[in-house]
């Protein structure tokens, strides 16, 4: 009687005591999410903290620009707006080119914080929606991994992804960009997609769609999901591992996912029309097909089923290449394939450097350096092969899953720098995976091994021999102190659970004998762990707070002890938007272009969207060519203001003269009479002594260079680290308005036509005028000799001058 | 010869056996089918009526076709969720599966009638 009484009043207590400690495991697992996300937020703000609170870069002035629109003048015309303050003359339509999520997400929580009566401003707002959304990624990161692996291994990657560098890079506080909602966004709708994998439920199916919805309103990136997801449900149908879940986690997403991503009008019907999405059409025919043979497998007997198979091979085969050949013809019809620019330059990574200069000269489209990957993601570079093991051991839907991602971001960032973005989150999953199963090899082989705690506590062998396995490969891992004792709970909490079914397996068990590291060992290497975990938060947030918190907007350096502070760029901003008419138009290079309209409130000709590459080969050409051509391009523009971005007086190396051979080559790659080896000396681009004429006529050099020497005497150029070729010359077609304290921006006006010109013809040809330039070595005489010019050209015939050394020029 | 005769009667027997196969599933199963059929049927009858009109406007033609789809694919995943055969979903309560079917649509038809135009 005793015994069953006392099993029956052991029973509710263990019960109970389980309960107690789930609930305590769950708690403590939520505690250490919010302070992931703290963490996630802090670590952001350090540009904050060193400098001020101010946008960053380029792209996110002008996501600014349109969050201010949009906040002061509704969503209706947001949707509608045509700017004509960029791209002058041709404007620009931002609400079909942009993607709304950013500007829609920052311009909801400013309306939400004012109509709660907390007056945050729109530029705060913006600095600060890229950290918010981090915190929100790392838990999202916690969702995906938690539904590949348990909620160990997802805490650890949450951690693991709150800092890791690559992510940081791109959404400090102050970098407004798309990406800074999209990898949230990224990481979301994927551990939907996971969830709904592992449930198979509807409702997770419709919250799915709706998150890759969002992605598509970010960021162009969506295209990696519309990929990643049809390969993975392909993976699964040829490893054999199709299920119902399968169908209902992938078709209704498909046809959702199209619908919702054709209602953001950026995408339009390229959702339907591009290359970029077939793939997930042709896995829905396939996942349908396949659905339809298991469903037929499962009504018919074996042998009537290998009958209907011979039939309809035989009959569907002819039928399938029928279609796939017209369906072939029909793509290869088109010059690209159906693919854009930027997919191909991705598949074919050669492709953009042959054909589009302009993708080709974004530093962020250059494939990365191997230095690249340990700075950006420093200790999971060597986590991930491990964790890509620890997938395997057992393979699931999901674990496939987080493989399949892992292999493709890896290969994608190794073709583009900016792609190291997409890496991150699949190397931390993976290394969260990795750390997570090294951990608890270690921790339950202490605990086996700590006498009186617990007797018999067998493990499965297959999971401990793997574990010694994996505990060879990971030699020296660690993980940090506060995440041992606070993981621990959790991992007792899965223990308990295992032990509850040891009764049933332990004869089994008993057979095998399990094999457990020795104590000193594994406690020395959950210290090794805890080392490199320790490593890893260093250099985290030695990366955050020096290489990516600078706002390139200001610069700064030190030497001799102080911190020297360059502000020159806004300096500049601020003398045009206080000292210009609101309707000038004002040139530069289209690096500026966002920011000049965001900061000055001026009208430019060409801006970081690249849309147009006439009108920016329109402006190189401008650039690339003598004062006289350069004038009457700008002209016919209705330029009043010209600026160039020097570096040379105070050693900035990313000015116009370093990025002149883009504009070289994009302006040669329309308008012919702009050779690259013109500028050329000895195949390199030099502005000394020994530059060509061409290059010391340039517009680009006049204006980088004009009364430098008046600097230091010697016009050394510190960038260039040589002095310069042509010292002493005056400016015929533009006069200098502005130069700022450092030299970094200089700004020019250009001079009003001439109302008489002297001599019958009005026109003057470039040609002669730089032939006569370079039959003279001295640049004194070019003022007084413009009048014996007109009448030199009065006398000469018209075919002579033409037989010149350069190409008629197309602007006469 | 033989072998015609033999793949004849191998046909038939196919189309029998499927016949019998399918008079043994419940009759809701069978009405879910018949929904399903009939979407697919109107999708097709769109199709048709696209190529032989034009497909102008477009987002309509999508949003119609891919309407019927839609609806053709969830209806799917409610038999799939209803199926008593299924082991995977034998602890969901239809009634769960009728709720996520039409939270499903009701999301669908509204980006619909937003595509529509």
């Amino acid at each position: 009687m005793a015994p069953p009484e006392a099993s029956s009043a052991a029973f509710p207590n263990r019960y109970a005591s389980n309960a107690l400690r789930h609930a305590f495991g769950d708690v403590l697992s939520y505690f250490i999410l919010l302070l992931i996300g703290v963490l996630a937020f802090s670590i952001r703000i350090f540009s904050v903290i060193k400098y001020e609170s101010v946008i960053h870069e380029f792209d996110p002035y002008f996501n600014y620009r349109v969050t201010k629109f949009l906040t002061k003048q509704g969503i209706y015309e947001f949707w509608n707006w045509f700017d004509d303050r960029t791209w002058y003359p041709l404007g620009r339509v931002i609400g079909g080119t942009v993607y709304p999520g950013l500007t829609l997400t920052a311009g909801t929580i400013w309306w939400l914080l004012n109509s709660l009566n907390i007056p945050l401003s729109v530029e705060t707002v913006c600095v600060f929606t890229a950290p918010i959304f981090s915190a929100l990624a790392s838990w999202a990161t916690y969702l995906l991994t938690k539904e590949v692996k348990g909620a160990g291994a997802g805490l650890t990657s949450a951690f693991l992804l709150a800092m890791v560098p690559s992510y940081i890079s791109r959404s400090v506080a102050g970098s407004y960009d798309n990406e800074a909602v999209a990898i949230f966004a990224l990481i979301f709708t994927f551990g939907l997609y996971i969830k709904t994998l592992n449930t198979g439920s509807l409702f997770y199916a419709t919250l799915n769609a709706l998150a890759y919805f969002y992605m598509v309103c970010s960021w162009g990136g969506y295209t990696f999901i519309i990929n990643l997801i049809p390969m993975h449900v392909l993976l699964c149908v040829v490893t054999g591992r199709y299920s119902s879940r399968l169908y209902i986690a992938y078709a209704p997403l498909v046809v959702l996912g199209t619908l919702l991503a054709a209602s953001v009008p950026v995408v339009g019907f390229n959702a339907v029309m591009t290359s970029e999405h077939f793939a997930s059409f042709l896995v829905f025919i396939i996942i349908h097909v396949v659905a339809f043979v298991y469903y037929i497998k499962g009504i018919l007997s074996p042998k009537m089923f290998k009958v209907a198979v011979t039939l309809v091979v035989s009959v569907g085969l002819a039928v399938c290449c029928a279609m796939i050949a017209v369906l072939i013809a029909l793509v290869a019809s088109s010059p690209t394939k159906g693919w854009s620019g930027r997919s191909l330059s991705l598949l074919d990574p050669t492709y953009a450097s042959k054909y589009i200069p302009i993708i080709a000269s974004v530093s962020e489209h250059q494939p990365p350096t191997w230095p690249s990957y340990f700075m950006d993601i420093n200790v999971l570079a060597f986590l991930v092969p491990a964790g890509i093991i620890a997938c395997f051991l057992p393979l699931s839907d999901a674990s496939s899953f987080a493989v399949l991602y892992i292999a493709t971001s890896a290969y994608f960032s190794g073709v583009m720098v900016r792609l190291m973005l997409v890496l991150a989150p699949a190397a931390c999953i993976t290394s969260g995976i990795a750390l997570s199963e090294a951990f608890d090899v270690f921790t339950r082989s202490i605990k086996f091994q700590l006498p009186g705690v617990l007797s018999n506590a067998e493990v499965d062998v297959g999971e401990t021999s793997s574990a010694v396995v994996e505990a060879q490969n990971v030699a020296g891992k660690t993980d940090k102190p506060e995440e041992t004792s606070k993981d621990r709970p959790s991992r007792k909490k899965k223990k308990e659970r295992v032990h509850e079914e040891k009764p049933s397996t332990k004869a089994k068990a008993e057979k095998k004998r399990l094999l457990a590291l020795p104590l000193a060992a594994s406690v020395i290497s959950l210290l090794l762990l805890v080392f490199l975990g320790a490593f890893y938060v260093r250099h985290c947030v030695w990366a955050a707070a020096e290489v990516y918190s600078a706002p390139s907007v200001v610069l700064s350096y030190r030497s001799h002890g102080r911190l020297h502070i360059f502000d020159d760029f806004r300096e500049a901003y601020a003398w045009l938007r206080h000292n210009t008419d609101v309707n000038d138009k004002v040139a530069s290079w289209w690096d500026y272009g966002y920011q000049t309209t965001a900061m000055a409130n001026r009208t430019v000709i060409v801006d970081n969207n690249t849309w147009n590459n006439t009108h920016i080969a329109t402006v190189g050409t401008a650039m690339s060519s003598p004062e006289r051509a350069a004038w009457e391009i700008f002209h016919s523009l209705d330029v009043k203001y010209v600026f160039v971005i020097f570096g040379g007086l105070i050693g900035y190396p990313s000015d116009d003269i370093n990025k002149f051979l883009w504009m070289v080559r994009i302006g040669g790659g329309l308008f012919p009479h702009i050779k690259e080896a013109d500028y050329l000396r000895d195949g390199s681009y030099r502005i000394d002594s020994k530059a060509t004429p061409t290059m010391l006529n340039c517009l680009m050099y006049k204006l980088s260079y004009y009364r430098f020497v008046e600097t230091d005497g010697k016009a050394f150029d510190k960038v260039r680290q040589t002095e310069i070729g042509k010292k002493y010359f005056k400016l015929t077609h533009f006069e200098e308005v502005f130069t700022t304290h450092h030299w970094m921006v200089r700004i020019y006006k250009l001079k009003p036509p001439k109302n008489r010109i002297r001599g019958k013809t009005k026109k003057s040809k470039p040609v002669q005028f730089s032939l006569f330039c370079s039959k003279n070595n001295s640049d004194v005489h070019l003022q007084v000799d413009f009048n014996l010019l007109m009448l030199w050209q009065k006398t000469s015939s018209r075919n002579s001058s033409r037989s010149g050394a350069q190409k008629k020029n197309p602007w006469h | 010869m033989a072998r015609e005769k033999s793949s004849k009667g191998n046909a038939q027997a196919l189309f029998h056996s499927l016949r019998s196969a399918y008079a043994a599933t419940p009759v809701n199963l069978k009405i879910i089918d018949l929904y399903v059929g009939f979407a697919v049927f109107t999708a097709l009858i769109q199709v048709v009526y696209m190529a032989s009109v034009g497909s102008f406007p477009f987002n309509s033609f999508l949003s119609g076709v891919l309407s019927c789809v839609g609806t053709a694919v969830l209806a799917v995943c409610l038999r799939i969720q209803v199926n008593k055969e299924n082991k995977e979903f034998k602890d969901l309560p239809p009634e769960r599966a009728f709720a996520d079917f039409v939270l499903c649509n009701l999301v669908l038809h509204l980006v619909i009638m937003n595509f529509l135009g």
